[in-house]
């Protein structure tokens, strides 16, 4: 979603231009963030000043984690100039599949609400998710079969296969410790522990801000000047004290706040309660996962080779890669991830549904798209797919709050999807 | 032919692979000493490719075996390839265009940190020293390989080549792309390579290419060897004669492929 940046930017001077590199900042990113600021001032603006209040940016940023986690995968699907179209299949499976065993298997031997069920659903999660999407990779790397064939097959099988397990019963409802992978209520972490993590993140950044200048000063190359990392860092860490403050700034329902306080032995005062929300743990956990995924595509050999499979596959196999073995990795990487999206949308819905995650496919893949992934292969980031998760979601949310009906949703978020490819295409050629 | 004595740093006996039915290489025979530049020329389609192809373990050989220093050679891969020091500069250079020049230098055999992270300063560093040498000229390091030059490519895939110590150096076509200062660059890095003790096999269709550097040349046609002679005991215009008709002259040994 560079839109309305690309087209109404004038063209950088040479001065803007060498300024930004000089920062090493991805300008197309920056364009991104301008793209994401403009719609949520325009959504801001046309809904009365309701699109840009704690709570709907809380909620806003808990219904973008699911599409987001699966996004960052998806991002390494299509680099290695490949596709997933089973993403939203496999979450509805694995749905299904903790749905039955949280409500039926696990009580059979644990007893109801016993404290193991939720991390074993989890576990349960990510292994049938992960062994899918292996399975799908073997068939993709060994067998040669194109990968749009056999996940168009998979969407098919396994969203047959979420029907299966219940013959189409929804199940529900979930462990109630599991439902805390949802948001809500029992997701929400709460001020203190929010301040706690937004300041370990501020130092994070800090801390690899330095170590990455320090390593290259010791090897003698050239560094960013030290006030420009020094403004990095305080934009970085601004913006995370931000969200902390904003997640903050939402206090719970009178009624839950109420509920919370007799459960806790607090006398109810007159004028209420402030309990805030604090970032929601589905954030977190997409947070954290964006961060993993980020880590293992630029700083380990594993994503090397996923970018050199997507620039040159030839090349890569020339290289001594196992490029087959690589591919298989990074659909079961996908699976794993659809794993971790499932324990989320299931735990939202309170309800395993063998509807969950339908078309998921399409808003994971338009992500990775928006966010700069070249359906080529061989470019993208995980920042930008998240980014692009959270376009999408706010368009999809901002429109809900305009009460602008669901058909006319989807060709807005159709139009936009064609137009960002088609502006960011124009993008690239200019700078090459 | 040599008779001098030496092991041949490589030696390919009776190679044969086929492709559908198409004899693509029919026992064909080569060897290399080390310090030695061996021309293998040919036609488009004589099969040269084909046959470095499977000397840098990317095919598999339907029948024939190879020897380095004497001892039979298992190449199954490109990766048994390098560690025989078997390197490869490609016609098609075979970078990842999407990422920098330490990247490709490196791919496949990155430096890791302890932690078992990439250890990009380090491979940096490396880079900008091995680029030092040949490309003295060369800045764009941070730059994905796709926005470099012909000539900054080609160099880039002399340094994955040169940088981890190979022994053997098979060189497809490597002025093809090149203008008349990068090709005497390369000729240049042949001799220096050729004075290090690196045994070199240039494969081209261009014989001027080949009678500067080559002491010897080895010539294909349709997927035999026509013969293999010293440079200094035949002329171009019979070695023109083999690469066309597959004649072989007096001064040449005859292969299977000799009409």
């Amino acid at each position: 979603m560079t839109a309305p940046v690309a087209t109404t930017a004038p063209p950088p001077s040479t001065a803007s231009g060498s300024l930004l590199s000089k920062l090493e900042i991805d300008v197309r990113m920056l364009g991104m963030l301008a793209a994401l600021a403009a719609i949520w001032i325009g959504f801001d603006l046309l809904s009365g000043g309701v699109f840009l209040t704690p709570r709907n940016l809380w909620n806003l940023s808990v219904q973008t984690a699911s599409v987001a986690i699966m996004a960052t995968g998806m991002v390494l699907v299509i680099v290695t100039r490949n596709i997933d179209l089973s993403v939203g299949a496999i979450l509805g499976v694995v749905g299904m599949v903790i749905g039955v065993a949280q409500v039926q298997w696990l009580p059979a031997y644990l007893g109801l609400e016993h404290w193991l069920t939720a991390p074993l659903a989890v576990l349960i999660a990510l292994v049938v998710g992960g062994s899918i999407g292996l399975f799908q990779g073997w068939l993709i790397a060994y067998l040669g079969i194109p990968s749009f064939i056999v996940t168009l097959g998979g969407l098919l099988v396994w969203r047959g296969a979420a029907w299966w397990v219940t013959t189409g019963q929804t199940v529900a409802p979930m462990d109630s410790r599991f439902k805390a992978f949802g948001g809500g209520v029992e997701g929400a972490l709460g001020a203190t522990a929010t301040w706690v993590i937004a300041a370990i993140a501020c130092g994070l950044i800090i801390v690899a801000l330095g170590l990455n200048r320090r390593r290259r000063l010791r090897f003698g190359f050239p560094v960013r000047p030290g006030w420009a990392d020094a403004v990095i860092a305080a934009v970085a860490c601004v913006a995370v004290l931000g969200a902390a403050a904003i997640a903050n700034a939402y206090p719970l329902p009178a009624g839950t706040a109420r509920r919370w306080a007799e459960a806790n032995g607090i006398a109810w005062p007159e004028g209420g309660l402030f309990i805030p929300h604090g970032v929601a743990l589905p954030v977190l956990i997409a947070v954290v996962v964006g961060l993993v995924m980020t880590f293992i595509a630029t700083r380990r050999r594993f994503g090397r080779y996923v970018f050199a499979i997507g620039g040159n596959p030839e090349a890569a196999e020339l290289s001594g890669i196992n490029t087959r073995w690589t591919l298989m990795k990074v659909f079961g990487l996908m699976g794993l991830l659809c794993g971790i999206s499932a324990c989320i949308s299931t735990a939202r819905l309170n309800a395993a549904t063998n509807a969950a995650g339908t078309l998921d496919e399409l808003y994971v893949i338009a992500s990775a798209v928006i966010g700069g992934t070249s359906l080529a292969g061989g470019i993208g980031t995980i920042a930008g797919a998240m980014l692009g998760a959270l376009v999408m979601q706010s368009l999809q949310s901002g429109m809900v709050l305009l009460g602008v009906d669901t058909p006319l949703q989807n060709i807005v978020v159709g139009a936009v999807l064609v137009l960002a490819v088609w502006v960011d295409s124009l993008y690239r050629r200019r700078i090459k | 032919m040599h008779t001098n004595g030496t092991t041949p740093l490589v030696e390919m006996r009776n190679i044969s692979i086929a492709f559908g039915g198409i004899k693509a290489v029919d026992g064909v025979s080569i060897d290399l000493r080390p310090g030695e530049v061996v021309g293998l020329l040919g036609h488009n389609g004589a099969g040269k490719s084909t046959l470095i192809k499977i000397l840098s373990g990317a095919y598999r050989p339907d029948a024939g075996e190879i020897y380095v220093n004497g001892e039979h050679a298992d190449i199954s891969s490109p990766r048994d390839a390098k560690r025989y020091g078997i390197e490869t500069i490609y016609q098609t250079l075979a970078l990842a265009d999407n990422i920098d020049a330490a990247g490709n230098i490196f791919l496949g055999r990155e430096v890791l940190t302890p932690y078992g992270t990439l250890d990009d300063a380090t491979m940096e560093a490396e880079t900008r020293k091995v680029m030092a040498r040949l490309n003295p000229h060369f800045r764009r390091f941070k730059e994905p390989v796709k926005a470099l030059s012909g000539g900054q490519r080609q160099s880039v895939a002399i340094a994955r080549a040169i940088y981890f110590n190979a022994r053997v150096l098979i060189m497809d076509e490597p002025t093809a792309a090149l203008g008349p200062a990068e090709t005497q660059q390369v000729a240049d890095l042949v001799l220096q390579l050729k004075k290090e003790g690196i045994g070199i096999f240039l494969i081209s269709h261009d014989i001027h290419d080949v009678f500067g550097l080559a002491d010897r040349v080895s010539v294909m046609k349709n997927g035999k060897l026509v013969g293999s002679a010293n440079v200094q005991d035949v002329t171009q215009d019979e070695v023109l004669g083999m690469i066309i008709l597959g004649k072989c002259p007096p001064g040449a040994t005859p292969g299977p492929g000799a009409s």
